[in-house]
């Protein structure tokens, strides 16, 4: 590292340390030799001071009590219709599943639909099953085993 | 017998199953969470939502969390990635001007007794919070942390999962941006 690079390394530190009140007695001494000479390091040391004067008395307004009385009852009840949810669209499923099969069923069991029309059938059953447990696979399983998810490509 | 309520032993609960000890972690970090979301979003009604939504996440999450690390740490994460999302998606990060007549913060120190000096102060915080908005998110992430959530750098170092030396490096390029941002206002 070149000694310009460590030298501003070092004065960043400092100045992090000297506007947070948070420097040493040593450090302190260190950090006036640093910028005494440098009208650059002083103006910016000086100017960072200002703006943290200001961000120092500025704070957020708190909430009315009432809002945090009813905090748990917002996470509270969105977890309950998490669960409202997965268990109506558990149902969903099945009963969904359920009522393709008997149409499915009843017409591969009805004489008067051609041959054809009952292949066409059970191919269009048999690939959208293919394609639920692919989508399903996918998404619940693979996803989750992906371990670069967060990475951004 | 009296009932131990630290982190480890609330998650332990909450990952048998008792939805009722989370609450114990929510009443512990709710104020943190909210405040953490505001810094971010800018938004109480959406703070608040935020918020709220990191809650429920981490809570479908709860067996996968380490019961011996710091549940604000595992949470923040999620929080943040909400927070980050919802600022990506509805845009809506550049319009702090608008939020601010909420009054979002307030003065700590006693009341100006010149009305014209807190107004002109008011105007130089309002510029200052419209500054801090323009700041790219990582820069706006640690201003927030240290400046408005007053946590310390090894605290910081451990929310964002960085050394500390980061940490000061992280502060000093974004307090130099908010003060190039800031130049012939203040």
């Amino acid at each position: 590292m070149s000694e310009t690079r460590a030298r501003q390394e070092r004065f960043e530190i400092l100045c992090m340390k000297a506007l947070d009140e948070i420097i040493t007695k040593e450090e302190k001494e260190e950090f006036d030799t640093m910028i005494q000479p440098s009208l650059e390091y002083k103006q910016e040391f000086e100017a960072m001071k200002k703006v943290r004067e200001i961000t120092r008395t500025m704070r957020f307004s708190t909430p009315s009590d009432a809002i945090w009385d009813q905090y748990w009852t917002g996470i509270y009840n969105r977890i309950e219709r998490g669960i409202g949810w997965l268990v109506f669209t558990l149902g969903a499923v099945i009963l969904f599943t359920w009522g393709v099969f008997r149409i499915i069923e009843s017409i591969i069991s009805n004489d008067h639909i051609t041959l054809i029309i009952k292949l066409g059938v059970l191919f269009l059953s048999l690939g959208l099953s293919i394609l639920v447990v692919s989508v399903v696979r996918e998404r619940f399983f693979m996803n989750r085993r992906d371990p670069y998810r967060e990475i951004k490509r | 017998m009296h009932e131990v309520n630290d982190d480890r032993s609330v998650i332990i609960r909450c990952k048998k199953g008792d939805i009722k000890a989370y609450n114990i972690l929510v009443d512990r970090y709710m104020q943190r969470a909210y405040y953490t979301a505001l810094g971010f979003v800018g938004n109480r009604d959406h703070a608040m939502d935020l918020s709220q939504d990191a809650f429920v996440k981490a809570f479908r999450a709860i067996k996968k969390i380490d019961e011996n690390r710091q549940f604000f740490t595992y949470f923040y994460r999620i929080l943040r990635n909400l927070c980050l999302n919802f600022i990506r998606d509805k845009k809506r990060h550049a319009r702090p001007f608008s939020e601010i007549g909420e009054t979002q913060y307030k003065r700590i120190a006693s009341q100006e007794s010149n009305p014209a000096m807190a107004f002109e102060m008011q105007e130089q915080k309002e510029l200052v919070w419209a500054a801090i908005h323009q700041l790219k998110p990582d820069q706006k992430e640690i201003i927030i942390l240290k400046e408005f959530r007053d946590y310390s750098y090894q605290e910081i170092a451990e929310l964002l999962d960085i050394p500390i030396g980061t940490v000061m490096s992280r502060l000093y390029h974004a307090r130099k941006s908010l003060k190039n941002k800031l130049e012939g206002v203040i």
